[in-house]
C-alpha cells in the first residue's frame, strides 16, 4: 500500500494544484505534495514496504536512495517555489505547480518500478512533464531550447523502448515473467546474449541522451540555460538520477548474466568523453547556468565511470549520484537567487553578488566548493572511491585522466563563480532575501556536508546492497 | 492470415517511402496516418482470435495514431499556413536512395538474429527499416513539422518490434506506451505552434539562436 500511496500523494497533488479554484492556494498544494511525499519516504526506511502488482512494483535498498535524493530535493525546490513564485511568475501558472507534481510522480514510478516497460513508461513521464516548464517564457530561446529537448530526449526513450524490446526477445526460451527486473536476474544465465548485448546498448544510448552523456549532451546546455533555476536543478538532481536508475538497472542484468566485459569499455567510453567534454566547454563559458549544464555532464561522466569500474567504483557511482543531486539544487537555486537580486533580464553583469545577495552569494562558494569535490563535502568521499575502484581495478590510467580532468573543471568552474561573486559592482545595493529562497539550498547544502562527515548505517547498507548486484562493493 | 500480414507489411514500408519522397506536408501526414492505420490492424492478422488484448491494443493505435495525432497536425499546418518542405538537408532522390538502404540492410540483419528466424519472416525487417527511415527523416528535414513525423515513423517502427512480443507484455503497458506517445507528439505539436508564430517559419535550420 505505501507504494502505491508514493505514487498517489503527488498525482493528487497535481490535479488538485491545477483544479483548485483558489489561486493562491495552488502553490501550497505543491508544498504540501512534496512534504506528504517525503514523509512517506521516511516511513518507507523505518519499515520496508511490501511489493504491489505482483512484484511490478517493489521498493529495494537501490530503489529507496533514489526515491529519498529525489523526494528530499523535490521537497526543498517545492518550498522554494512557494517563495520564488512570489517573486517571478513564469508562464503558465497553475500548469506550473500541476508538472511539478507530475513529475514527481513519474519519478517515483521509476524508482518503483521492477519491470522495465514500467519503468520506461514513467521516464518516458518524467520527460514530457519537464518539457511545459522549461517553455515558461515563450521566447525565441526557450522555444529553441524546448524543441532540442524534446527530440533529443524523445528519440532517445524511443531507443530506450526499442532496446526494452530486445531485452524482451533476450528472454524467449529463459524462464520468469517477462521483463521483470527480479525474474532476469535470477534467470540471467539463460538469456541470449546477442539480445542481451543489443538491448543494452540501445538502453545506454537512450537512458544517457536523457542524462545528458556527450555525445548526446548537446541539449541540456540550452536548456539548462533558458529553464527557470528551479527547474535546471530539479533536471540535473532528479531527472537525471531517475534515468541513471534506468542505466543501473540493465547493468545490474548484464552483471548477472556474465556479459560485463562486454559492457564496462562501452560505459568508461562514454564516462571519458563526457568529462573530456565537460572540460573542454567549461572553461571560459560566461553563462552561469550553461556553467552549471556543463558541470552537470561531468557528474554524469564520473556516474557512468564509476557504474563501468566496478568494485569500490560501483559503490562510489551510487552515492555520487546522492551528493550531485542535492549539490546541483543548492548551486541551481543559488543561481537563481543572485540573478533574481540581478533582475534577470538582459544578460546582467553578474558581479557583486556578495554585496547584493550576501546570503546567496555565500551558498554559491559553498556548492563550488562542494561541486568540485573538496573535502569535507560529499562529493569529495565519492569522488574519491570512483578514482580508487579505478586503481584498484587496475586502471591507473583513466585514475590519472580523471584526477587531470576534475583540476581542469576545477579552474573552470571557480574562475566564473569566484568573479560572479566578488568582482565588485560600485552599483550594487543589498537586496533583502527572502528566507523562503535561502532556508531550502542551505539545507542541501548541509546535507551534502554531513555526508562528507558520516554516512547514517541505514544508508551505507542500501548502497552496498545496490553495489552488490552491480558486481562491486563498499569499502 | 500470412498472405495478409505480408500485404500490410509491404503496405508499411510502402508508405515509409511516401513520406521520404514527397514535397508535400500534407501527404506526409496522409501517410503516418495510414501507416498508423495499417500498425492498428496488424495485432488483428497476426493474433486471430477475440482476445480483449489484440482488439483493444488495434482499436486504441487505430485512434491515437490514425486519426487523433494525423488531425492534430493538419490543424497544427493550417494553423502555420505551411505548405512544402521548402529544401531539405538532403534532396529527395537522395533520401529515397538511402530509404532502399536501410531496407536492404534492416533485411540483412534481420537474417542474422538468432531466435527470430521463424518468428514473422518480414516484421522484424521492417521494424527496423521503419525506425531507420524515422530517423533519416528526423535528421535529415528541417521542417518542425516534418521531424515530428519522423519521431512518430520511428515510433512506428519501434511499436511493429514489438508486435512480436504481444502476448508476453502485458496489456496495461502498451496502454502507458501509447499514451506517451500520444502526450509526447501533441507537446511537440503546440510547441511547432509557437514556433511558428515566433519565427514565422517551421523551419528548425532557424533555431540557431543558442550556440556556443
Amino acid at each position: 500500500m505505501l507504494v502505491l500511496s508514493l505514487l498517489a500523494i503527488p498525482a493528487v497533488a497535481a490535479v488538485l494544484a491545477y483544479a483548485w479554484p483558489a489561486p493562491g492556494a495552488r502553490t501550497a498544494w505543491l508544498g504540501l505534495g512534496a512534504s506528504g511525499h517525503l514523509a512517506l519516504v521516511g516511513v518507507a526506511w523505518m519499515a520496508p514496504p511490501a511489493p504491489a502488482f505482483a512484484g511490478w512494483l517493489a521498493l529495494d535498498p537501490l530503489g529507496l536512495v533514489v526515491l529519498s535524493t529525489v523526494s528530499g530535493l523535490f521537497a526543498v525546490v517545492a518550498w522554494y517555489a512557494v517563495g520564488y513564485l512570489r517573486r517571478a511568475s513564469p508562464r503558465g501558472g497553475r500548469a506550473f505547480a500541476s508538472c511539478l507534481l507530475a513529475f514527481l510522480a513519474a519519478a517515483t514510478l521509476v524508482a518503483v518500478s521492477h519491470h522495465f516497460a514500467v519503468l520506461w513508461v514513467g521516464l518516458e513521464g518524467t520527460t514530457l512533464a519537464m518539457a511545459p516548464l522549461v517553455f515558461h517564457r515563450h521566447d525565441r530561446h526557450s522555444l529553441e531550447a524546448v524543441w532540442k529537448y524534446l527530440v533529443i530526449s524523445s528519440v532517445g526513450i524511443a531507443l530506450a523502448l526499442l532496446g526494452v524490446f530486445f531485452l524482451a526477445t533476450a528472454q524467449i526460451g529463459a524462464p520468469g515473467r517477462p521483463l521483470l527486473l527480479d525474474d532476469l536476474v535470477s534467470a540471467a544465465a539463460r538469456l541470449q546474449p546477442a539480445w542481451l548485448k543489443a538491448a543494452f546498448v540501445f538502453l545506454l544510448v537512450g537512458f544517457g541522451a536523457k542524462m545528458g552523456l556527450a555525445p548526446m549532451h548537446t541539449w541540456k546546455p540550452d536548456t539548462y540555460g533558458e529553464a527557470p533555476p528551479l527547474v535546471g536543478g530539479l533536471m540535473a538532481g532528479a531527472l537525471t538520477s531517475c534515468a541513471f536508475l534506468g542505466l543501473v538497472r540493465i547493468t545490474e542484468v548484464t552483471v548477472a548474466a556474465g556479459i560485463a566485459p562486454f559492457v564496462r569499455p562501452l560505459l568508461l567510453g562514454f564516462g571519458l568523453l563526457s568529462l573530456v567534454v565537460a572540460a573542454a566547454f567549461l572553461v571560459g563559458q560566461t553563462d552561469l547556468r550553461r556553467l552549471l549544464a556543463y558541470s552537470s555532464v561531468e557528474h554524469m561522466g564520473l556516474l557512468v565511470l564509476g557504474l563501468g569500474l566496478g568494485g569500490l567504483g560501483a559503490y562510489g557511482a551510487l552515492l555520487h549520484m546522492v551528493n550531485n543531486a542535492w549539490v546541483k539544487g543548492v548551486l541551481f537555486l543559488a543561481v537563481g537567487n543572485v540573478l533574481l537580486g540581478a533582475g534577470q533580464e538582459p544578460a546582467p553583469p553578474l558581479a557583486g553578488a556578495l554585496r547584493r545577495t550576501p546570503a546567496s552569494a555565500l551558498l554559491l562558494l559553498v556548492g563550488l566548493f562542494a561541486v568540485t569535490g573538496s573535502p569535507p563535502f560529499g562529493l569529495f568521499l565519492s569522488e574519491f572511491a570512483i578514482v580508487s575502484g579505478a586503481i584498484q581495478g587496475g586502471h591507473p590510467v583513466i585514475a590519472f585522466v580523471v584526477l587531470a580532468l576534475l583540476a581542469v573543471i576545477f579552474v573552470g568552474l571557480s574562475t566564473r563563480i569566484l568573479d560572479a561573486v566578488y568582482r565588485p559592482a560600485p552599483a550594487a545595493t543589498r537586496v533583502a532575501e527572502s528566507p523562503w529562497l535561502v532556508a531550502g539550498p542551505a539545507a542541501l547544502a548541509l546535507a551534502v556536508l554531513t555526508l562528507g562527515v558520516f554516512i547514517p548505517g541505514p544508508l551505507f547498507r542500501a548502497l552496498a546492497a545496490g553495489a552488490r548486484a552491480l558486481g562491486g562493493w563498499a569499502p | 492470415m500470412i498472405q495478409i500480414v505480408e500485404l500490410l507489411l509491404l503496405l508499411v514500408a510502402l508508405t515509409n517511402f511516401v513520406v521520404l519522397g514527397t514535397t508535400r506536408l500534407s501527404t506526409c501526414i496522409r501517410a503516418v496516418a495510414v501507416q498508423g492505420f495499417l500498425l492498428g490492424l496488424l495485432p488483428l492478422a497476426l493474433y486471430p482470435g477475440v482476445a480483449l488484448h489484440t482488439w483493444g491494443l488495434a482499436l486504441g493505435t487505430i485512434l491515437v495514431k490514425a486519426l487523433v495525432l494525423p488531425r492534430f497536425l493538419r490543424w497544427a499546418i493550417r494553423e502555420a499556413a505551411v505548405r512544402r518542405e521548402v529544401e531539405p538537408r538532403l534532396g529527395y532522390v537522395t533520401s529515397l536512395l538511402l530509404g532502399v538502404v536501410a531496407v536492404a540492410a534492416a533485411f540483412a540483419i534481420s537474417r542474422r538474429l538468432p531466435l527470430l528466424e521463424e518468428a514473422r519472416d518480414m516484421l522484424v525487417p521492417v521494424a527496423l527499416a521503419t525506425v531507420i527511415i524515422g530517423l533519416l527523416v528526423l535528421t535529415t528535414r528541417t521542417k518542425a513539422l516534418v521531424q515530428v513525423v519522423g519521431y512518430i515513423m520511428l515510433e512506428n517502427g519501434v511499436y511493429l518490434f514489438g508486435l512480436v512480443h504481444v502476448e508476453r507484455v502485458p496489456f496495461l503497458v502498451e496502454v502507458g506506451v501509447l499514451l506517451d506517445v500520444f502526450v509526447a507528439v501533441f507537446i511537440m505539436g503546440i510547441v511547432v505552434f509557437h514556433i511558428s508564430r515566433e519565427f514565422d517559419s517551421l523551419d528548425t535550420a532557424r533555431l540557431t539562436e543558442l550556440t556556443e
